[in-house]
């Protein structure tokens, strides 16, 4: 079975993001991108399974600017065979609506066969939570999102989900896309030798046009602005003092 | 305009606080039919027919709509499409899992954890773990949209709507259920509570988070916990709050040996009042926390127990 990965590259999570004073949009010029946390879980779930002997092929996709590379680069380092990069925007400030990547990767399962998509439940910068229902919904496969187990077994696979209200275990047939969660597994680091080997493996450069997919986007974004401040707090020096204050502001 | 909102249902039951926070911000948009599925759903529809500002619900009853299932329930939806301009949900994980699908279906893209309404085509959303906020225009014919509970007021109770029973569309039979592991507890649900209780990693064990559990209960707050905590086994997955949990604003948020990492805070920052409380006072929750104690959380949160 080959299992196709679609990874994004993103602001890194420990950055503090600026918004631009102009309200055009956050500030991406120079500062740390990585691979969104969610699809590193998504890679390194794909290779334990290549490792476990149930998936032979580990293919990672990344939809976005050519710096995206450097995702993939990184994902082939951490054990992945090879890489698509499809170039779809030059400007490291446009990001692609998960419909159209949806479209890119339809193209791209229809022409790769995975028996598996994995893929990440959110980006950590937009915070859609979508690409995967939305992929699955258009080659009218199964989806087990938000996984935090995952167990596959011929043609079906166990997959169990962190929902509102605990865990939901599901049986989906394959082929079927999965979006992981943060409690799947914990992603191993790329070694030295390893991300000298991945310099090699092979990585395919696409265009969006390649698979006729039109990524203009249907979300117009009108501006983007700060969220509202709190106003400053105080220290309080004692229980007591936090009881009465608690009290004051009628909290308790 | 005509809005479907997709009702919450678990096991037959309304979730009425989220529900009626979705409708609230439909309410905006045109006339509110709600949609009640699931294996039994009739109930559900009968309570969510006396929300105010909703105009009609229709009521799905079939095996395959029961466990909120992604496939069979988007089919649903989608065969209803056509009569709306709107297809709106609380921002649960089912309405998480099922709308975006429901997107892609119609090609139209999902508008998710909508924050506020701007006008019918124009929609707030926090982006960036919420150190951002979007306003974006959609162009699309039929919006698909889910709204951030936590910023809507849940509409009152009285309507008295209509409700019309309807079929179930043809099952994919793509996928089966197999289990809910639903931790029962007699309080308050995460996402409407009043006051809620957290704890971090510097609880330090499942057995000392019985200190978050006692002030909770004191309290009568809901519990929640780090996304550290839970890793460590301190806490279950769906107390996690944060950007990648759950989001809470409720009176009074207390946390308790928590850091402040802005993923937490995306979950919490919006609270009326904040409490940190944590022994390094470097920490970065201080800087949203309205009251502030430095101390040893072994020490403080049982003396605070005490003295409430
Ligand atoms: C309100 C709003 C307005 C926007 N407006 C515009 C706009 O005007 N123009 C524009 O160009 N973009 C726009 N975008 C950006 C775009 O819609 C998406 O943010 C982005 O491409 C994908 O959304 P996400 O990262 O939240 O995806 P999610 O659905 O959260 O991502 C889930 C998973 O899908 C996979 N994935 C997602 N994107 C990629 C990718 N590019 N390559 C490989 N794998 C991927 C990963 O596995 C990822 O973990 C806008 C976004 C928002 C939120
Ligand atoms: C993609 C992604 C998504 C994430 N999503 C979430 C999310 O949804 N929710 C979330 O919470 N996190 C999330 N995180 C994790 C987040 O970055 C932090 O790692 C996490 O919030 C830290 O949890 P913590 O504050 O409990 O632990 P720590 O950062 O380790 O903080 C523990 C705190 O306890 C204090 N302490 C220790 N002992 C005591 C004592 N005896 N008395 C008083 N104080 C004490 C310490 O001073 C410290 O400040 C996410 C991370 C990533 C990468």
């Amino acid at each position: 079975m080959k299992v196709l990965v679609p990874v994004k590259r993103v602001i890194d999570y420990n950055v503090k993001v600026r918004v631009k004073a102009d309200g055009s949009g956050v500030d991406l010029a120079n500062v740390k991108m990585s691979m969104n946390p969610f699809d590193e879980i998504a890679v390194e779930e794909a290779i334990r399974l290549k490792e476990a002997d149930k998936a032979d092929e580990v293919v990672v996709v990344s939809i976005g600017v050519k710096q995206a590379q450097e995702t993939l680069r990184t994902a082939l380092a951490m054990g992945a065979d090879r890489a698509i990069l499809v170039n779809a925007a030059d400007d490291v400030h446009t990001d692609i609506e998960p419909l159209a990547v949806a479209k890119i990767l339809k193209a791209i399962v229809d022409e790769e066969q995975p028996g598996l998509v994995l893929a990440g439940k959110q980006a950590i910068d937009n915070d859609m939570n979508a690409t995967g229902q939305m992929l699955s919904a258009l080659l009218g496969w199964s989806q087990g999102t938000f996984a935090s187990e995952l167990d596959i077994d011929g043609d079906k696979a166990v997959v169990t989900r962190e929902v509102d209200g605990g865990l939901q275990t599901i049986k989906v047939n394959m082929p079927a896309i999965v979006t992981v969660d943060l409690r799947l597994n914990e992603p191993r680091y790329a070694s030295l030798p390893n991300i000298m080997k991945a310099k090699k493996k092979p990585l395919d450069e696409k265009t969006a046009a390649d698979y006729g997919v039109d990524t203009s986007p249907r979300l117009e974004v009108v501006k983007t602005t700060e969220p509202a401040t709190r106003a400053p707090g105080i220290i309080v020096g004692s229980v007591d003092e936090l009881v009465s204050k608690l009290k004051e502001a009628g909290a308790v | 305009m005509a809005v479907l909102l997709l009702a919450e249902v678990n096991n037959g039951e309304l979730a009425l606080d989220a529900t009626a926070k979705a409708v609230t911000a439909a309410r905006a948009l045109g006339d509110v039919t709600v949609l009640a599925a699931g294996a039994s759903a009739a109930a559900a529809g009968e309570a969510a027919a006396k929300i105010d500002g909703v105009a009609k619900v229709l009521v799905a009853e079939d095996a395959s709509l029961g466990h909120r299932m992604a496939e069979p329930t988007a089919a649903l939806i989608v065969s209803l499409a056509g009569d709306y301009s709107h297809i709106v949900a609380p921002a649960t994980t089912d309405a998480k899992n099922v709308m975006p699908r429901v997107a892609a279906l119609l090609d139209v893209m999902v508008i998710s954890d909508a924050s506020g309404v701007v006008d019918a085509d124009t929609f707030e959303r926090p982006i960036y773990a919420g150190n951002a906020v979007q306003t974006v225009k959609s162009l699309d014919t039929t919006k698909v949209i889910t709204f951030r509970t936590s910023t809507f007021d849940a509409a009152g109770e009285g309507g008295s709507a209509a409700v019309e029973t309807i079929g179930a569309a043809d099952n994919p039979g793509l996928s089966e259920w197999v289990e809910d592991k639903v931790a029962a507890s007699d309080r308050p649900e995460l996402t409407s509570a009043g006051v809620v209780v957290s704890g971090g990693r510097g609880v330090g064990s499942e057995e000392d988070f019985a200190l978050i559990e006692k002030l909770a209960d004191k309290l009568g707050a809901a519990v929640g916990a780090s996304r550290a905590a839970v890793d460590s086994g301190y806490a279950p997955n769906d107390w996690q709050v944060g950007q990648t949990g759950k989001v809470v604003a409720p009176e009074l948020y207390v946390a308790v040996g928590i850091s402040g990492a802005i993923q937490h805070l995306a979950g919490m920052k919006d609270s009326k009042i904040i409490v940190a409380i944590n022994k390094d006072e470097e920490a970065p929750i201080f800087q949203v926390a309205d009251f502030g104690l430095v101390a040893d959380l072994f020490e403080a949160v049982p003396a605070l127990t005490d003295a409430l």
